[in-house]
């Protein structure tokens, strides 16, 4: 299993590398070109996310820096460690569903504190990848066709979302260990 | 609100995020205005200065740091996106989507717009996402009786699109490397497996509920 996961995540990059080369070159995409066209993108998305950026860390780490963050973790870590989730991710797992940008700040903040490569760090990866931000997501997809009742959706969604967060941790133990 | 330059998805998007956003406040605020009032008690409001001055600077570096990986994985989006492999995968997984969406009739074009933006999300191409999911809300919109009200599809669509299953977590992939880690890549693996439970957890509980909804 472990093995299994190890591969995919070596070769995901240069499969997706090559295969979307080729399939572009094949299909007379010109594909340095188009290349170049969408790296000039890469400037003004990581000055986009800059103030969002800014705001994020300077909350957190005014909220670490102050001692909070301590009282926090040991208040719900009774609760965190029942169902075997870290309670240092807990800001991340709160903010996740509500923005994007935001959580992206409170996982670098994670790394700046304990590292990617630490354990909370990789469960932190896993959790900010495998789950979305559904709030802004269910706004935008019934906003756009004026649905108002919108039935079970958001509770099967953060249903989804609790279950990716466990298996985020589950699977972290199992391939990495604790 | 929405100027008439604008054009319709950014509106549809600006709509939305103008409903999170005082989600988003309040955390905010509260994690400063808690963060001051602690650190008055413990004697701490040196180190939140310090704190807030040194990690307002980190961010920054941090952003800078980020412009290579977001340049070269965006560069690869725009061919895949020319080459239409958005496309190409989604003809291959009709069968799968007909199972999902048993109140669609079969070759509506509905189908077509749900296939190529689940697909455009686990190839983690955000932006040519959004405008095929609202082709799709609307496609189901229009088999949709009660205007007010969301369809089965709509939800199973949703609870899928929220749940996606990625194939690549480019951000945190590009996190990781700008914050030094020795191997960015190994969670590739990890994200996979989760959202594929995600995933499953979410198709089975729209699945029950949409029977008492």
């Amino acid at each position: 299993m472990a093995d299994i996961i190890d591969i995919i995540s070596s070769f995901a990059i240069p499969a997706f590398i090559f295969v979307v080369l080729v399939y572009g070159h094949l299909n007379g995409v010109s594909v340095y070109d188009s290349f170049v066209e969408g790296a000039k993108e890469g400037f003004v998305t990581a000055v986009k996310v800059l103030p969002y950026m800014v705001a994020m860390f300077v909350a957190i780490s005014i909220f670490r820096a102050s001692g909070a963050m301590d009282i926090l973790i040991s208040v719900i870590s009774p609760v965190t460690e029942f169902l075997g989730i870290p309670a240092q991710i807990l800001p991340l797992v709160i903010m996740r569903p509500m923005s994007g940008i935001a959580s992206t700040g409170i996982l670098a903040e994670l790394f700046k504190v304990y590292g990617p490569d630490s354990f909370i760090g990789r469960v932190a990866s896993t959790v900010m990848g495998s789950t979305e931000t559904i709030f802004y997501t269910l706004s935008i997809y019934f906003g756009a066709v004026g649905i108002k009742r919108i039935r079970y959706t958001l509770w099967a969604a953060l249903l989804a979302e609790m279950v990716g967060l466990i298996a985020s941790v589950g699977v972290c133990s199992i391939v990495f260990g604790r | 609100m929405c100027s008439i330059v604008e054009s319709n998805i950014i509106c549809i998007k600006k709509k939305a995020a103008e409903k999170v956003r005082p989600m988003v406040n309040i955390v905010w605020i509260l994690l400063i205005l808690i963060g001051l009032v602690v650190a008055a008690f413990n004697g701490k409001i040196e180190a939140v200065t310090q704190a807030a001055l040194d990690n307002a600077k980190y961010a920054v570096e941090l952003c800078f740091g980020l412009i290579g990986v977001y340049a070269l994985w965006l560069g690869l989006m725009k061919v895949a996106e020319e080459a239409g492999l958005v496309k190409k995968v989604s003809q291959k997984m009709q069968g799968v989507m007909r199972f999902l969406f048993t109140d669609i009739p079969a070759r509506h074009p509905a189908i077509g717009a749900i296939t190529m933006n689940i697909i455009a999300n686990m190839l983690g191409l955000g932006n040519a996402a959004t405008p095929l999911g609202i082709k799709a809300m609307r496609e189901l919109q229009e088999l949709n009786p009660h205007k007010d009200r969301a369809t089965d599809a709509m939800c199973m669509f949703l609870v899928i699109n929220t749940s996606s299953v990625q194939l690549i977590p480019a951000t945190v992939v590009a996190l990781r490397s700008t914050a030094g880690s020795s191997n960015p890549t190994e969670i590739i693996g990890t994200v996979f497996i989760a959202t594929v439970c995600s995933t499953a957890a979410g198709i089975i509980a729209a699945k029950i509920l949409q029977r008492y909804y």
